[in-house]
């Protein structure tokens, strides 16, 4: 049985100037799969990302959701095709409560952005959903504290609650555990494998820690100097020689 | 709502703001001197001019310096219309229109083009789009007037020897010593359709609305990033705000009965905006009320408080001289500086604040 991909990157490329930061990724990914993205630090992954979020435009090379070309799409206009994007660095809005926060990413998906003149109480509906979310990240205690006022870890969670909060199709998340104490991160990862549980979702995720890779991922690609190097399932990635060079800088060596 | 619905500070703020109100309400009953009347319909004016600022400033951090031109556009078309169609409400209208239709264009044409740049190059378009507009007012003379600006009548329900009400004899009637005539309705229409306007930008901003200005404040990518396409809201918001402050220039116009470029577009009035802005406390709607009343007053009553106290003090040395009531704008630069100081936030902005801590 073929899945069709939900996410299609074809020759994805980026050039500042002189230096090649992505180079011509192409790559599937499909619903119901969990795709960690790996590779060494200045490796091109979070410039992927923002490539296929639209934070980026790519000099080359085409992102498709759903045969939908995205490729000059704003990050506004692709967020309403459902592509999802959380943070490596923690990217809120400080002053705001943290229900506020959520709020504003369910909002943006039901068009009432535009209502002037309805109290922003008085959509229970939009409350309603939004505390959902509080809830399932663990949140609802601090509902009603600025983001700013968080502790880093509980920032990090409102960081995936307002990706949840988006109801993307495509989920991305920039090493969500990063800085994390080790009693919050199993949390975020119970909420990624939820996701991941529902077939209809496709998840990339970059991460670094290498415990996180073998209990999530279904499949593994490889960047390095802003090519893809190897791409397939956990067990035959990580343990091929290519991985090991990378991580160990023979490929420094080799060339 | 964040948490400060309901801290003591926020209760202090709303609590001025009510009675501020209130006495606005009363304000040709409780004061009966024609300055008084002059000053209140002047806060009322202000008020929704710095509150409309406020919605670009403070709720989206837009820097702009074109709103007076906003301002100016409707006092023009107000009074440009009164002149050449006569003192009638047909005039009223067409001229509210006028400037608002005018105001629309600008206003989107600044924030299409401009929005999606750089907040200090936006700040520098609007300069030179306020100060073309300046120019064009001084320069049109046979239609504007040009520097001595244009005198003309208000509809005849506000003249002031309109009786509204007549007593057996024939004469106005007074309610509590005050003059039933066209003077008096002429306050209640600046404070009624200010009243409106004001109420209508703090739903707004209590609206989903709201919630994504502020966001696109706070963090212009994420918005953008969860959905929010920035460029419409900012060009929205802009529009809004200048469709606001056009109208109170059509309300002042009718109001003064006469507008020329420097009570309705010089930038003095401009940074009185800012000032009003800033004392009041930026992102709170409430601020502009107190930004408002605080500074129009100090601009009417300082000089009259000094020449009180020069007299008072006059047998002291050097004391006199300083608060000589030529010095008033020296005093209030002081005023201003130590506001600043002690209330970073703005008065409203602090005050609520504090209310948050405990």
């Amino acid at each position: 049985m073929t899945i069709h991909p939900s996410l299609v990157t074809k020759d994805l490329t980026i050039r500042f100037g002189g230096h090649v930061a992505v180079n011509a990724v192409s790559c599937d990914f499909r619903p119901g799969e969990l795709t960690v993205i790996v590779g060494p630090n200045g490796a091109g992954k979070t410039t992927f990302f923002n490539l296929i979020s639209g934070q980026l435009s790519a000099t080359q090379g085409a992102v498709v959701k759903d045969g939908v070309d995205l490729t000059r799409m704003s990050p506004s206009a692709r967020a309403h095709h459902g592509i999802g994007r959380a943070f490596q660095l923690t990217n809120l809005f400080p002053q705001l409560t943290v229900l506020e926060n959520i709020r504003l990413a369910v909002q943006a998906h039901s068009g009432d952005g535009w209502r002037l003149f309805k109290r922003v109480e008085s959509l229970t509906e939009l409350t309603a959903r939004a505390e959902r979310y509080l809830e399932a990240t663990k949140l609802t205690q601090v509902a009603h504290l600025p983001a700013a006022a968080l502790s880093h870890g509980d920032q990090r969670k409102l960081e995936v609650a307002l990706l949840m909060a988006m109801e993307p199709d495509i989920y991305m998340f920039d090493e969500p555990t990063a800085g994390m104490s080790l009693d919050h991160a199993p949390d975020v990862l119970d909420l990624i494998a939820e996701i991941k549980h529902d077939k209809t979702k496709t998840v990339l995720l970059v991460e670094h820690k290498m415990d996180v890779v073998r209990t999530l991922a279904d499949r593994i690609i490889v960047l390095h100097n802003g090519e893809l190097l190897a791409d397939g399932a956990p067990d035959e990635v990580m343990s091929s020689d290519i991985v090991r060079d990378v991580y160990l800088g023979k490929s420094a060596v080799v060339a | 709502m964040s948490v400060s619905a309901n801290t003591t500070g926020t209760k202090v703020v709303k609590t001025t703001v009510l009675l501020i109100g209130a006495l606005l309400l009363f304000a040709p009953f409780l004061f009966q001197d024609t300055r008084a009347l002059e000053v209140a319909a002047r806060i009322c004016i202000f008020i929704v001019l710095v509150a409309s600022y406020d919605l670009l400033i403070g709720y989206t951090g837009i820097v702009s310096f074109a709103h007076i031109m906003f301002f100016g556009f409707g006092a023009y078309g107000g009074a440009i219309a009164l002149k050449q169609m006569g003192p009638g409400w047909d005039a009223v209208v067409v001229g509210a229109l006028a400037g608002v239709a005018v105001s629309l264009v600008v206003a989107v044409a600044i924030g299409l083009l401009s929005l999606r740049v750089k907040a200090i190059f936006f700040a520098m378009i609007t300069l030179a789009a306020a100060s073309v507009a300046l120019v064009l007012a001084s320069q049109l003379s046979n239609f504007t007037g040009g520097e001595d600006g244009i005198t003309y009548r208000a509809p005849s329900i506000f003249k002031t020897a309109t009786k509204l009400m007549v007593d057996d004899d024939g004469k106005v009637m007074r309610i509590f010593g005050v003059k039933m005539n066209g003077k008096l309705a002429a306050y209640y229409f600046v404070f009624i359709t200010s009243f409106v306007l004001f109420f209508a930008m703090v739903r707004l901003v209590g609206s989903p609305l709201g919630t994504v200005l502020k966001a696109i404040r706070e963090n212009e990518a994420r918005a953008e990033a969860i959905g929010y396409r920035v460029v419409s809201y900012r060009t929205f918001v802009f529009c809004i705000a200048a469709l606001v402050a056009s109208l109170s220039g059509t309300i002042y116009a009718i109001w003064l009965k006469y507008t020329g470029p420097d009570t309705v577009l010089s930038f003095s009035i401009m940074i009185d905006i800012l000032l009003m802005v800033v004392i009041g406390g930026m992102g709170t709607m409430w601020g502009a009320v107190i930004g408002a009343v605080l500074m129009v007053i100090a601009q009417y009553y300082l000089r009259d408080l000094m020449g009180v106290a020069a007299e008072a003090t006059a047998n002291l040395p050097l004391l006199p001289h300083l608060l000589d009531p030529d010095r008033w704008l020296f005093w209030l630069g002081i005023i201003f500086i130590l506001l600043v100081y002690f209330f970073p936030k703005g008065i409203a902005g602090t005050i609520m604040a504090k209310g948050e801590k405990s």
